[in-house]
């Protein structure tokens, strides 16, 4: 009987996800797109929760659905303007042909691969949890990500942070350096600045404890990350302060932290354990949690000021 | 005790459920913004309620029934902040319907 209905909200679930993200491809309307593509993420959230993969249900519903989501829609904001006009035109009959056979070919080529996956998938489970003793965290995915495959987390941080500067640099040349995104303001009394009074001491809390309890449960730095990152923009929204100019030395610095020390860490495992980003026998708990502990406020910074967005305005000196 | 319990979590679920799928049906017939978001609010606040109340009869600990509490009143909180500002926007007429 549950194996039943189990099976029936698996089903609902995938056709949720499909009729979303066609409603997403197909929407003529970027913000019904947009709408159609968080809604996708969350749907995605629930369909790893139902494969018992936490970790990655914590990171869809937080970068997926909200922070992905967020920006998308701010993206779309600023199109708004165009989006008559660019929905207007009528692409050429060969263009279209084009995108046909190279949509075509991009959906038949993963079909392929999809179908040539071996079965059952091959797996380094074991392998991950017989050496999990070594690196002194009980959370594998957490074991993974900070010592197994150190590497990719590394360049995931650093991509963040060129990320930010590709955004910093699009800014006109006479805001250099000024504040990003507009200057909110909402009644100081209203609804959004009371919100933007309570939540951020829960949030904070609970971002942090995320944080915390990923060496030994599902969550982890950029969960976490996501949280704090959010209430920050929340009180951003609310007028309560302002974005800091991106000229401002401590941004600077937070930005680049987090990458720096795991660089340093990395480097200094050469000489002590032999490799890059290997750790010395015995000292593995104690770096990963520093490499997190430094890449902590590097993410929530970067985050939040990727959704802020462009600097706009000359900061006042 | 535990035939109360059962019980208390078949008829909160169920009431919960049946404002949800009221909200919908608001949602989807409704006419304006304004009554939509009076027809979503309700499946958030009264539906989401009764459901984390139906859970919370079957919970193990005191924790998760906190944490459900818990999870209701941020619902609460989100769920209010986002429909005053949809009605606002709404009003200013600076959004379609």
């Amino acid at each position: 009987m549950t194996d039943a209905l189990n099976e029936v909200l698996n089903l609902g679930i995938a056709v949720l996800i499909l009729v979303l993200g066609v409603w997403a491809v197909v929407a003529r309307d970027a913000f019904a797109a947009a709408v159609g593509f968080i809604a996708f993420g969350l749907s995605l959230t629930l369909a790893w929760l139902q494969l018992r993969g936490i970790d990655v249900a914590l990171t869809e519903a937080a970068i997926g659905g909200g922070l992905t989501g967020a920006l998308t829609i701010f993206a779309v904001a600023r199109l708004r303007a165009t989006e008559a006009a660019a929905s207007a035109e009528r692409p050429s009959v060969p263009t279209r042909i084009i995108a046909v056979l190279v949509a075509g070919a991009v959906t038949f080529t993963l079909i392929l691969c999809v179908l040539a996956l071996p079965n059952p998938a091959p797996s380094l489970a074991s392998a991950v949890m017989a050496h999990i003793e070594s690196t002194g965290v009980g959370n594998p995915i957490t074991a993974v990500l900070l010592a197994y495959r150190a590497m990719d987390t590394l360049l995931e941080a650093t991509v963040l942070v060129f990320a930010l500067i590709g955004v910093w640099s699009l800014a006109p040349d006479d805001v250099w350096g000024g504040h990003p995104g507009i200057r909110q303001h909402a009644d100081p009394n209203g609804i959004l600045a009371y919100a933007a009074r309570i939540l951020p001491p829960i949030g904070i809390v609970v971002g942090t404890y995320v944080f915390w309890v990923g060496a030994d449960h599902p969550g982890g730095k950029f969960q976490g990350a996501t949280i704090i990152a959010a209430m920050w923009l929340l009180v951003v929204m609310a007028g309560l302060v302002d974005t800091p100019p991106v000229s401002r030395r401590w941004v600077r610095i937070v930005a680049a932290a987090g990458p720096l020390v795991f660089i340093a860490i990395g480097l200094a495992g050469v000489p002590t354990a032999g490799a890059f980003l290997a750790y010395p026998h015995g000292y593995a708990k104690p770096l990963i949690v520093i490499i997190e502990l430094a890449l902590m406020p590097t993410l929530a910074l970067v985050l939040a000021l990727l959704v802020a967005g462009a600097p706009t305005r000359i900061a006042k000196r | 005790m535990n035939d109360i319990l059962a019980w208390t979590s078949i008829v909160a679920v169920t009431a919960g459920v049946f404002f949800f799928v009221a909200g919908t049906v608001g949602l989807l017939r409704f006419p304006d913004a304004v009554t939509r978001l009076h027809a979503l609010t309700k499946a958030d606040n009264l539906g989401l309620g009764l459901v984390a109340l139906g859970l919370m009869a079957q919970a193990r600990s005191a924790t998760v029934m906190l944490e459900l509490l818990v999870v209701w009143g941020l619902v609460l909180v989100s769920g209010a902040t986002a429909a005053q500002l949809i009605a606002r926007g709404q009003r200013r007429g600076d959004t379609q319907p």
